[in-house]
């Protein structure tokens, strides 16, 4: 009898360790509820992106992060050299994606022939391949407004809203 | 600022012709011309469009181009076929996008500009020598000597030259210029490529693109179709383009000879001034050898005739 309560008392003992060990870690790599994507508004109001709710809704972390939060690599690419790396210091996309618009020139740093991360899209591109390849495949919003509204600057871009034309009627087309 | 004298247009016909007669393979040479080493182009990764537009946008007001007929955040405009055909570029727009519905895959968006081809055709089509391929790739023209001839129109293979129809009294040919003025000249990336938010394209030396493209299709099996057009297509373009479906269905013109447009009508085109210049003084002097010494050819058949009489 004293034996059995011995190890039931150890066994939830070690379950309830497990549990709070499970919650440290989650605590430990914390993550942002929303993060707003303003870095490149000009032409478009920034993104308040629901990190959370993306969370919930995807396969793991590495569908969007790679091999960077540690958990396991879904990427057949990245898997061949970081299938069990732990998760590195720096997880936001753009502490990788640089904000400057990509070149040949800047892509393939020719000096490390060895380099395998050669053909890295600038930030704005690893946003928008990311988030509109999944929208695609899953049915979310695609429309550039369904997630940034325009500036007053993008109307005048896109020759929208108060900036649209006049019509095909009584131009240069008679 | 050589004026072309006519003892120098002579001595070039001459020369012209005594080239050809010395080398009969012509070919070889157009072939082996391969543009300027360290000329730029951009790489189209088309699995990445998805029809924003937003390249549109940004050479209208790059180019100052006038007001679109439609905004550029209207959809709409891929559903329309003018003349039965997809868009194409006009004076007001240097390029377009274009979707290509698939059969049995997702539809697939086309941006069309000038594809600042290696040995371009327009270029050689021209008489005024408006056109002029520079050492950074661009094709651009000089617009105040384009008499309006609609030659390179009707030369360029991509059918992208447009005209300024609306002008009645100046009108010119209009196409992308890669930005030459504004930003290639001094190294910049083009506003088309800069403005796109998929990245789907790549701005960089030609040579440097052809290694990413064929990077990219050994590293995704299935994503494109093996190719690069524009490669070899009329001796090279400077933009390149990727595809995921087969290049026809995205309306590639995919019957062009890998030959640049002038190896076509080269060797004809050089023989012109042989038959021109020297045809006339040739037979001008077998008929005066011919007709030396005999003042009356009349009286001489005469005799003839009489002999055979006899």
């Amino acid at each position: 009898m004293v034996n059995t309560g011995k190890k039931l008392i150890i066994g939830l003992a070690g379950i309830l360790f497990c549990c709070l060990a499970a919650l440290n870690c989650y605590a430990a790599n914390a993550f942002p509820e929303t993060i707003e994507i303003n870095v490149l508004s000009d032409l478009y109001e920034g993104v308040v992106f629901d990190h959370s709710m993306h969370i919930m809704m995807s396969d793991g972390c590495a569908v969007c992060h790679h091999h960077t939060t540690g958990t396991p690599v879904v990427d057949p690419h990245c898997a061949k050299c970081h299938a069990t790396d732990g998760p590195l210091e720096v997880v936001s996309c753009q502490d990788c994606h640089s904000h400057a618009a990509v070149t040949a020139e800047t892509m393939r740093e020719r000096e490390d022939v060895y380099r395998y991360h050669d053909d890295k899209p600038d930030l704005k591109a690893a946003y928008h391949l990311s988030c509109l390849g999944c929208h695609e495949e899953f049915g979310a919003p695609t429309g550039c407004e369904d997630c940034h509204a325009r500036t007053q600057a993008g109307d005048e871009f896109f020759r929208s809203g108060q900036f649209a034309p006049a019509g095909p009627v009584g131009d240069s087309a008679h | 600022m050589s004026k072309i004298t006519r003892r120098k247009f002579l001595a070039g016909s001459v020369a012209g012709s005594a080239a050809i007669a010395m080398a009969p393979t012509k070919k070889a040479f157009g072939a082996s011309l391969e543009g300027f080493p360290d000329g730029m182009g951009v790489l189209v990764d088309m699995t990445r469009c998805v029809g924003c537009r937003s390249c549109e946008a940004a050479c209208n007001q790059e180019q100052n181009l006038p007001e679109p007929d439609r905004s550029f955040a209207d959809y709409s405009v891929f559903d329309e076929r003018p003349h039965g055909e997809h868009r194409r570029t006009t004076e007001k727009a240097y390029t377009v996008v274009n979707r290509y519905d698939q059969d049995d895959s997702e539809s697939v968006f086309r941006k069309i500009q000038c594809n600042h081809c290696n040995e371009p055709a327009c270029l050689t089509s021209c008489f005024v020598n408006a056109y002029t391929k520079t050492p950074e790739g661009a094709v651009i023209y000089n617009d105040k000597v384009c008499v309006g001839c609609r030659n390179c129109m009707i030369a360029c293979p991509f059918g992208i030259p447009a005209y300024s129809y609306s002008s009645a009294f100046n009108p010119i040919v209009k196409k992308c210029i890669f930005c030459y003025d504004t930003r290639l000249k001094h190294g910049r990336t083009p506003a088309c490529v800069e403005s796109c938010p998929q990245q789907v394209m790549v701005f960089g030396k030609r040579q440097e693109l052809i290694k990413i493209a064929n990077n990219r299709i050994r590293r995704n099996p299935g994503k494109y179709v093996e190719g690069l057009y524009g490669e070899n297509e009329v001796g090279g373009t400077g933009w390149l383009y990727l595809s995921p479906v087969p290049f026809q269905e995205a309306g590639f013109n995919v019957a062009l000879s890998n030959q640049p447009i002038i190896n076509n009508v080269k060797d004809f085109l050089a023989i012109v001034p042989m038959v021109l210049a020297i045809w006339p003084a040739l037979f001008t002097g077998f008929h005066l050898l011919a007709t030396k010494g005999k003042s009356h050819g009349h009286g001489d058949d005469h005799n003839h005739d009489g002999q055979e009489e006899h």
